[in-house]
């Protein structure tokens, strides 16, 4: 005997059927299929449904129960409940009052419609986005001013805080990776160098690459993955807690007190750790030249004081506040963006993260076209 | 597992969180059907409470028997079959946040039986309805509704595979009087219809008077008392006392108490 059952009536099959045993959530899923099955059979105007074998009931069974009713009567076949008790009667009639079938809804085949609909919104969402952004510069720039009147208004001591979390804690992992990048040109330039016998000019190579080029980005993109994004995270869950708010209402800034000491801590922090990342790329170039290619390391330095001018590391190091204010800014503006739930905390995480490693790279071609240019 | 005399058997239960201890040797026990309130002042550990009994804090010590069977040696498996059996309204709902209303109570349904989509949603529209919300809310996102909503939400979730035990921590905080008492009347209805057991922890003293079949009072780590509140308002101990004849306590006309 099955748990629970739907079916025709022994003794008078044609306008009987039966509801018995456990209509419960657990014993829906056959019981569905035994309704499904039965109904499209049922072709009289009347009919009795059974229930003396009804054992339990809950409001899920009942729900069930309820719909075959209704789905019944749609056809014009018209059911009668036999011999229910009282408490399923009860319970049918309160599932009676809450319940409603879905009406099964046409499936519009509009794809082009649809897309054209995502493409436009969007659209529309990205103007939004920059002119949201260019208001955010705004507010920014006027807070700025106001705190270059009156330096007071300046948070010194969560801008200190904000250097040690993005460049102090960043040193280990900006100067391993930069160490790495300078040997791996070294090894990759050692190669092709030793083929014509131009060892020596391994120092240029190593030195400019480093110097002007991926000292500053290898360091910009790891702060933008590390800063960037816990900028984004930290005032986004501000925002979601409605901490923002909050200060709001106290008289608090949230451009002060946020925005600015992260913006003025990464602007400070970022040349240096530059600086960092440079020595390290260096010294992994060193390094392998002296490994490669028996360049000493004395020799190296002599060479790069020779060769190369100190416009090379300016070059760099005049980017690192540029793509700091960069980084900071779309970090902030990402997180003040948040609405709402958890969720969007890490959408915006990651439109952050992207966004600024993208204009990172952005601005470093400009600032290549640029220098080229001027001839720098 | 029917004809066993309490549904819940907590027995000389430890928690310890950190170096703090929670609860020393704590003793309660829920019977089959009824509505058992827990009362507490903050920081008392009634949530920390109903948190250890659906087996999500581990307790040092102690025997905690739900449905017969002792919740701290069971298998991950056989703990995902009990936890079909009990629904749990969490304090702010803990919906996920990622999901409409109606998605939140369709998941459950869907990762516990396979049923067809229509019967799902509207086995889940039913319940949204229940609780009291309107249909269109189970189209928003949790992060669009009112506190009180999201509760109600929660409830509807917590509903949803019809369990047999209720946990409810706090349900009517938050919510406006109606709502309150329309929530009362939902869980008391529930109980009558389905034989629901409740385990509800809350401050709501109109709730503890209108719903509660029994009432459990939390303090000095233990539980002090489990009585019927007109029992329970005569317990000659100090916290209680200051509990319910405190200048907060409006006096209860006695005909709250038989509200049907």
């Amino acid at each position: 005997m099955p748990d629970a059952w739907f079916s025709h009536h022994p003794s008078s099959p044609e306008s009987t059927l039966v509801a018995g045993g456990v209509w419960q959530l657990s014993t829906l899923a056959t019981l569905i299929q035994e309704i499904d099955a039965l109904l499209p059979q049922i072709t009289t105007s009347e009919l009795c449904i059974e229930c003396d074998t009804l054992k339990s009931l809950d409001t899920s069974g009942a729900w069930l129960l309820q719909r075959t009713l209704l789905r019944l009567e749609e056809n014009g076949t018209c059911c009668q409940l036999k011999n229910i008790s009282p408490e399923h009667q009860a319970l049918l009639t309160y599932v009676q009052e809450y319940g409603q079938q879905q009406r099964k809804e046409k499936v519009t085949n509009a794809w082009l419609a649809n897309s054209l609909v995502s493409i436009g919104q969007s659209c529309l969402f990205s103007w939004n986005e920059a002119l949201r952004f260019i208001a955010f510069l705004g507010h920014m720039v006027t807070t700025t001013g106001r705190v270059f009147k009156n330096p007071a208004l300046m948070r010194v001591t969560a801008t200190l805080h904000h250097m040690e979390m993005v460049g102090i804690r960043a040193l280990p992992i900006v100067s391993l990776t930069a160490f790495l990048i300078g040997v791996v040109i070294a090894y990759q330039g050692a190669t092709l160098l030793k083929q014509f016998g131009a060892n020596i000019f391994i120092v240029d190579l190593v030195a400019v690459s480093i110097l002007r080029e991926l000292g500053i980005l290898i360091t910009a993109i790891i702060v933008a993955g590390r800063s960037g994004s816990a900028f984004t995270a930290q005032i986004g869950m501000m925002k979601v807690n409605e901490e923002i708010d909050a200060m709001r209402t106290m008289g608090l800034d949230p451009m002060i007190v946020l925005l600015l000491p992260r913006l003025l801590a990464l602007i400070l922090t970022l040349p240096l750790l530059t600086f960092i990342a440079d020595f390290a790329g260096l010294a992994g170039g060193a390094l392998i030249s002296w490994i490669t290619l028996d360049i000493n390391p004395i020799l190296f330095v002599q060479q790069l004081q020779t060769v190369i001018a100190p416009s090379t590391f300016y070059v760099g190091i005049i980017k690192a506040p540029v793509f700091a204010a960069v980084i900071a800014l779309v970090g902030c503006f990402c997180g003040f963006q948040v609405s709402g739930n958890a969720e969007s905390v890490g959408r915006r995480t990651t439109t952050s993260v992207v966004l600024s490693i993208f204009l990172v790279i952005i601005m470093d071609a400009v600032f290549s076209i640029f220098f080229s240019e001027i001839d720098f | 597992m029917l004809g066993e005399e309490y549904i819940i058997d907590v027995q000389g239960l430890t928690t310890r969180l950190g170096e703090y201890t929670i609860h020393e040797r704590l003793n309660l026990t829920v019977r089959r059907g009824e509505i058992l309130g827990i009362v507490g002042g903050s920081g008392t550990g009634k949530s920390v409470l109903m948190k250890t009994i659906i087996g999500l804090i581990k307790p040092s010590s102690g025997h905690i028997r739900v449905f017969g069977q002792d919740i701290s040696a069971l298998s991950e498996s056989e703990r995902q079959m009990i936890g079909k059996r009990w629904g749990v309204l969490f304090q702010d709902g803990a919906l996920f946040s990622s999901l409409t209303v109606a998605q939140n109570v369709e998941a459950v349904l869907r990762e516990a039986y396979s049923l067809p989509r229509d019967l799902v949603s509207e086995l889940a529209a039913l319940k949204i309805k229940m609780v009291g919300l309107p249909p269109e809310a189970g189209d928003k996102f949790p992060s669009e509704l009112s506190g009180g909503m999201r509760k109600r939400a929660g409830l509807a979730r917590a509903l949803v595979l019809d369990p047999e035990i209720v946990f409810l921590d706090e349900p009517t905080a938050g919510l406006d009087p109606i709502a309150a008492a329309a929530l009362d009347e939902l869980i008391q209805y529930l109980q009558k219809t389905l034989g629901l057991t409740v385990l509800i922890v809350t401050h709501d003293l109109d709730s503890l008077y209108a719903i509660c079949d029994r009432v459990a009072a939390l303090a000095e780590k233990q539980v002090l008392v489990t009585a019927p509140l007109d029992e329970l308002v005569k317990y000659p101990h100090p916290w209680v006392q200051a509990y319910f004849h405190g200048v907060r306590t409006r006096e209860q006309e006695p005909q709250a108490m038989d509200v049907n």
